[in-house]
């Protein structure tokens, strides 16, 4: 079996019951009399529900009931609670208007749940759906961000000006204006951060259970953390209290964020297996999903660097507005303030820096965290900005970037955006990049290239982001309405083995493998004698959930608290059992020690006095050994790196080959270096997608073009190149027991402006600045057309 | 309700269906094999991929009553009776090639018909495409392609056996 | 997906008498685009009419022209010998639809009688200047095409088999949905003793065209300079979220360049 401890690349335990077909997944769950439920969803952008006949559909074959809005009103839920608050510039909370269970009066994107039909099966359901009448008096419609802040836009929510749910922002602007006013040169960009829709390959599912003999209920549900949405959905919107909810987040097939929030389905499911008594289950189609589950990004900026002579960096400007669809989805607010105007300082020593960001409702589904969450909108702007400042000083880009770096040696690093880093090295990271990339190569290749008539670009990022989320204090500052720790529970049995109970879940990332690598390095318990045990309230204290790349450094920190305390109080038995001074026990490879001696005692015979405590220290301990710990993190971590993308244009279509990609990326100490590479290659395979194939596409007047995989289009293994190179150069997190700062997330947040950087390195004869994402065929082909150097004919063709 | 009789995982069933039951539920629903998934409603994503008389299917996309008399090898069926996994499942755990697991019983399906059909041996590139119809939103693809070359030759060797 | 009555006859007279019987049978082939619409609920047939009984399937060759059997999947034409040889572009055609698992089920008769705007054999059938068999009928290719999803076959109509004159050369090039991987533009050239055809798929919103001004340049100079100076207009051509009509008025020009070379 070899080492199975911390850096061991240790083959997965949870892929056994995947690969046979033996995994648990919410759909996967029936329980005895179950009915299925229908979601009623608005078609129309923007209208007022003017009456909803269930007639029909309550008499259609196999219907049990049909509620709407008026009967959630009726039985007096709540509505879906927005997690965050943030307040405006003068000090007000934003606006927070209501988010409906079932839409009341008004819908406000296509999507937005009506009524539902709860039936014996699920094509009676449908059927039965298909029967509502529901009378609609249409409204015009904003989708876009721009269009939604003109003056005379239609309000989203009445009320609401502007449609401006806050206008927030960091850094002091008087100073910053003034650097401007003096600087050298000021280099402006305006761009765009495109919409994505999660897609993890799981669509959404939620089962409601009510057990009628003790009044308990038991949500099972496709979620990264089960005891946010007991919280969420049991104090705010079904109002039952913790004792009489579990929920229960088995097997999850990939979230990405989208299966954080609590969603209208699952209060759906849950209040109405109580009210009919028995079972609720609704399965999201695809085509559902689409217009379900929260989406990511969707931002429009301006940004301004000001730079001296040398092209230092001196200051930093930038106006952001945000989408947040029609409703404030749970951690909403969030996103586009504390995790990414905080981050835009990136790897730079800029030492001013103002952002506004203008939070906007639209009629499109709520946005929220996407896969970096903020980050990658920061990172986008930053690293596209840093390029095009490049190019209109003429300073090389690599160059440019080194001599800004914050350096190896100022660390901790207080940035002027908040954030204070705790540790890395960009230089290096930077190199090792450019080594495995063969940068200097490049030129050849791009003669190569040529010749075979084919565009070569190469494009860099070297970027820093923020997870581990997140110090409590920090964020209940920020305005989050929740802490942020993260919780153990360590239970050593009486033999020795040890099953842990951990409040983060694993929906791709393994902790069931990674997590016992550090029980196997912590208490030397042999690997196939841990359990890890996730995704059910009714089994673990307590948890936050898995996000924001936070498991490893908040849960796994947890988890080594609580060894920790296992560890001190199995030194007391020892110490009794080895009639020695407890500060003399040493504990090491699964054996407690007297120093000096050749006296020991296993853990097992430790846990076994714990458990059969005839000679035991029972005056000051309790017997037993199984401990719990709440880690709350002292600071975010802050994983980076440098990714270089190398890509292919075909100049007589326009479209885009990616031919190289190479991240190396510091994330901190490495538990398990097979997983990592996986995670980081996922990371950055969404990346590409979101950089060269991904849009969610609504038209002016709020239709979902972009509704199915036949138009929305995600990367398949013809898409990302075979040359994937991914590798770490590790400082440790300082501030953490492991020195772990998170991988889940750097993939997508390092690779979209390496992307686009090497897309326009490529389109570089064309005199081409900059280009939204993503960077379709079509876009690159209207941008080469459209180019001076190109007359109107695709002149490049090489035949 | 009409009757179908097919064999899965080499054990024979006579299920009663209607017209429109799709082979995909009549696994899962009817015969509690609930390793096929449903990961899309357009027959794209490839998560319901099983055999049908040896070829890779959508069962997403087939009527259970269109099966009568065929023989389905679903991922519950692959590997041997006593649990030895089959190369292709090894393959995948050796090499990280699936993390959530949503997409792995239909990628391993679609995997096992590639490599069947292709003894010749297969390229990356043509691993790649033969991968068209299977969506992978966590692994980026490129350790699936790693163990599928890596099956490759060692489903050869133990069919020459 | 509304319920409804499953048949599989074992003649064609049954099944032609099935579907002639009621207006809302439908005929099911290899369901392929079929079983997705009924999902989405774009349809509602009283009786679905599995063709799969009626021994429709299978490839023969006789003198310079190529039967292929309306149940034939695209599996088996991708990989046919014959086809391979004598019909290149349409063995690579067959391989670049959908992907291996739609490729096993999918059949060419029941791709032509959807005749989607971006289905890729309507470009083969009516460059090779194929004949459809039905039931009761035999009908040219370039009658048989009128306009997206809608062909010359009456109600209760099946097709039969498909025959494919043998040309000289072919290709086919297609220039994927980055979604769907339909055709956005889809070429088929096939180059006979008598002139070239070339068709056009997913391009217009007329459904499959013949590039007359291309043939013409094409029957002259068989190279794929002889069309480099040929604009397509864009009056008449598809304009979605992925490709503009003026994209893809360009896209003919390219690919059907590239099918050329590919022939040539
Ligand atoms: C993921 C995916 C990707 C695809 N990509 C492509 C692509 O790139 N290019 C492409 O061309 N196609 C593509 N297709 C469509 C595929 O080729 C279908 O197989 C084809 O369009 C329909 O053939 P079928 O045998 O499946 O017919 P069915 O779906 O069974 O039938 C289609 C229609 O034709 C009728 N019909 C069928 N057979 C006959 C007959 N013999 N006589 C009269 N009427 C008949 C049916 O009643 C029905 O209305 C794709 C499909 C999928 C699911
Ligand atoms: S479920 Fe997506 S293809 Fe079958
Ligand atoms: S492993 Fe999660 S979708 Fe492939």
């Amino acid at each position: 079996m070899g080492y199975q401890g911390i850096g061991a690349s240790v083959r997965r335990k949870e892929d056994l019951r995947f690969l046979s077909g033996k995994g648990n997944y919410t759909d996967d769950i029936n329980r005895p009399g179950q009915l299925y439920a229908v979601i009623k969803r608005s078609d129309r952008p923007h209208a007022t529900i003017d009456s909803i006949d269930i007639a029909a559909a309550s008499a259609a074959p196999g219907v049990v009931k049909v509620f709407t809005g008026a009967d959630i009103v009726e039985a007096g839920l709540g509505g879906i609670p927005c997690g965050w608050q943030i307040h405006n510039i003068d000090g007000t909370p934003m606006a927070e208007p209501m988010h409906p269970v079932l839409a009341v009066g008004k819908v406000r994107h296509v999507g937005d749940p009506v009524a539902v039909v709860i039936a014996e099966s699920r094509q009676d359901a449908k059927n039965a759906a298909e029967l509502l009448d529901i009378a609609y008096t249409d409204m015009s419609a904003v989708a876009n961000l721009t269009d939604a802040v003109k003056p005379g836009a239609v309000e989203v929510h009445d009320g609401v000006g502007g449609n401006i749910c806050y206008d927030w922002a960091i850094g002091d602007k008087a100073i910053v204006d003034g650097v401007f006013a003096n600087a050298h040169k000021v280099v402006k960009l305006d761009l765009t951060n495109n919409r994505l829709i999660p897609n993890a390959m799981e669509p959404r599912v939620a089962l409601g259970d009510f057990d009628t003999s003790s009044g308990d209920w038991t949500l099972y549900t496709t979620s990264q953390n089960p005891h946010v949405i007991r919280l969420l959905m049991g104090a705010f919107v079904l109002h039952i209290p913790e004792n009489k909810l579990r929920v229960v987040a088995p097997d999850v097939g990939g979230g990405f964020g989208s299966k954080i929030y609590h969603y209208a389905e699952e209060a759906i499911v849950t209040w109405a297996a109580g009210k009919l008594r028995r079972p609720v289950k609704w399965t999201a189609d695809r085509s559902e999903s689409f217009m379900s589950d929260a989406h990511g990004r969707d931002h429009v900026s301006t940004a301004e660097m000001a730079i001296d002579k040398e092209g230092h960096f001196l200051g930093l400007r930038i106006t952001t507005l945000a989408n947040m669809g029609a409703y404030l989805s749970t951690f909403a607010p969030a996103v586009p303030t504390y995790l990414y105007a905080t981050l835009l300082a990136g790897v730079y020593k800029t030492p001013v820096i103002y952002c506004n960001v203008k939070a906007v409702f639209t009629n499109t589904v709520p946005v929220d965290a996407y896969r970096g969450a903020g980050r990658p909108e920061a990172t986008y702007l930053l690293e596209r900005l840093v390029d095009v400042i490049a190019l209109e000083t003429g300073i090389d880009k690599v160059e440019l970037r080194r001599k800004n770096f914050i350096g190896v040696d100022a660390f901790p690093y207080q940035t002027p955006v908040a954030l204070q880093y705790d540790s890395g090295d960009y230089q290096t990271t930077l190199k090792v990049a450019l080594k495995n990339a063969d940068w200097d190569g490049f030129e050849a290749r791009r003669a190569e290239a040529k010749k075979r008539g084919k565009l070569r670009g190469i494009g860099i990022s070297t970027y820093v982001e923020a997870c581990g989320i997140a110090p409590s204090a920090v964020v209940g500052s920020l305005g989050a309405r929740a802490g942020l720790y993260e919780v153990a529970e360590i239970r050593v049995h009486p033999t020795g083995s040890v099953t842990v109970f951990t409040g983060t879940h694993s929906h791709g990332q393994g902790h069931e493998t990674t997590f016992a690598q550090l029980v196997v390095d912590q208490l030397g318990v042999p690997f196939d004698q841990i359990e890890i045990v996730h995704g059910d309230t009714a089994k673990i204290p307590f948890g936050m959930g898995t996000y924001g790349s936070r498991s490893l450094p908040v849960g796994g920190s947890a988890m080594v608290k609580a060894m920790d305390k296992v560890i001190a109080k199995g030194k007391k038995i020892a110490a009794h059992l080895m009639e020695a001074a407890v500060e003399d026990i040493e504990f090491k490879d699964n054996t407690f020690t007297v120093a000096g001696t050749d006296k020991s005692k296993t853990l097992t015979d430790i846990s076994l006095a714990a458990y059969v405590p005839h000679n035991y220290p029972i005056e000051e301990l309790e017997p037993g050994l199984d401990e719990t710990a709440f880690y709350d993190p002292k600071n975010f971590t802050f994983p980076g790196g440098c990714h270089i993308a190398e890509v292919e244009i075909d100049p007589e279509t326009g479209v885009v080959e990616m031919v190289g990609f190479t991240a190396v990326d510091d994330v901190g100490r490495v538990v398990n270096p097979m997983i990592v590479e996986g995670q980081v290659q996922g990371g950055v395979a969404q990346g590409i997608g979101q950089a060269l194939m991904e849009a969610c596409t609504y038209d002016s007047d709020g239709q979902l073009l972009s509704g199915s995989y036949m138009d929305y289009a995600m990367p398949r293994a013809n898409d990302i190149p075979g040359s994937l190179s991914v590798a770490t150069e590790n400082t440790l997190c300082t501030h953490n027991p492991l020195g772990s700062k998170g991988c889940g997330e750097v993939g997508a947040i390092g690779s979209p402006p390496a992307v686009i950087n090497a897309v326009v390195d490529a389109l570089k004869e064309y005199g081409v600045r900059h280009l939204d994402m993503p960077a379709t065929g079509a876009k690159l082909w209207s941008i080469i057309q459209a180019a001076p150097s190109s007359g109107h004919t695709p002149a490049m063709a090489a035949e | 309700m009409a009757q179908v009789t097919l064999t899965v995982n080499g054990k024979q069933h006579t299920v009663e269906v209607e017209g429109r039951t799709l082979l995909v539920e009549l696994l899962r629903e009817k015969l509690g094999l609930t390793g096929t998934h449903i990961g899309c409603d357009t027959s794209q994503c490839g998560a319901c991929v099983v055999h049908i008389d040896g070829m890779s299917v959508k069962s997403c996309t087939q009527l259970a009553l269109q099966a009568d008399g065929a023989n389905i090898l679903t991922i519950e069926g692959l590997a041997e009776a006593d649990g030895t996994l089959h190369p292709m499942q090894e393959m995948f755990r050796e090499h990280h090639a699936l993390q959530c697991g949503f997409c792995t019983p239909g990628m391993v399906m679609t995997a096992v018909d590639l490599v069947q059909s292709h003894p010749e041996g297969l390229s990356e590139k043509e691993i790649r495409e033969g991968l068209e119809g299977n969506l992978c939103r966590c692994t980026g693809y490129h350790n699936i392609v790693k163990a599928i070359a890596a099956a490759h030759p060692l489903m050869h060797a133990q069919a020459a056996e | 997906m509304y319920d409804f009555a499953y048949q599989k006859p074992g003649s064609l007279a049954d099944a032609v008498s099935v579907l002639s019987g009621d207006m809302e049978a439908k005929a099911l082939a290899g369901g392929q685009t079929f079983i997705p619409v009924l999902k989405q609920r774009l349809n509602k047939p009283s009786t679905v009419v599995d063709l799969a009984g009626l021994g429709l399937s299978g490839i023969t060759v006789s003198g310079d022209v190529i039967t292929i059997g309306a149940m034939t999947r695209h599996a088996d034409i991708a990989s046919n010998a014959d086809i391979k040889a004598k019909i290149p572009g349409l063995a690579h055609q067959a391989s670049l639809i959908g992907d291996e698992a739609v490729r096993h089920r999918g059949t060419m008769g029941g791709s032509l009688a959807n005749n989607d705007p971006a289905a890729c054999y309507p470009s083969a059938l009516l460059a090779l200047g194929g004949t459809i068999k039905t039931d009761r009928r035999t009908i040219a290719a370039d009658d048989f095409f009128q306009g997206m999803f809608t062909t010359a076959l009456d109600q209760g109509e099946i097709i039969t088999s498909i025959d494919l004159p043998i040309p000289e050369k072919s290709a086919y090039e297609k220039f994927r949905n980055p979604a769907s991987r339909y055709a956005i533009v889809g070429v088929f050239v096939a180059k006979f003793a008598s002139g070239v055809r070339l068709a056009i798929t997913g391009a217009s919103q007329g459904g499959v065209f013949r590039h007359t001004e291309m043939e013409k340049a094409l029957s002259a100079n068989f190279a794929p300079d002889a069309i480099a100076g040929i604009v397509t207009p864009a009056d008449g051509l598809n304009g979605d979220i992925h490709a503009s009509a003026e994209y893809r008025a360009h896209l003919i020009g390219v690919i059907s360049k590239r099918a050329v070379a590919k022939a040539a």
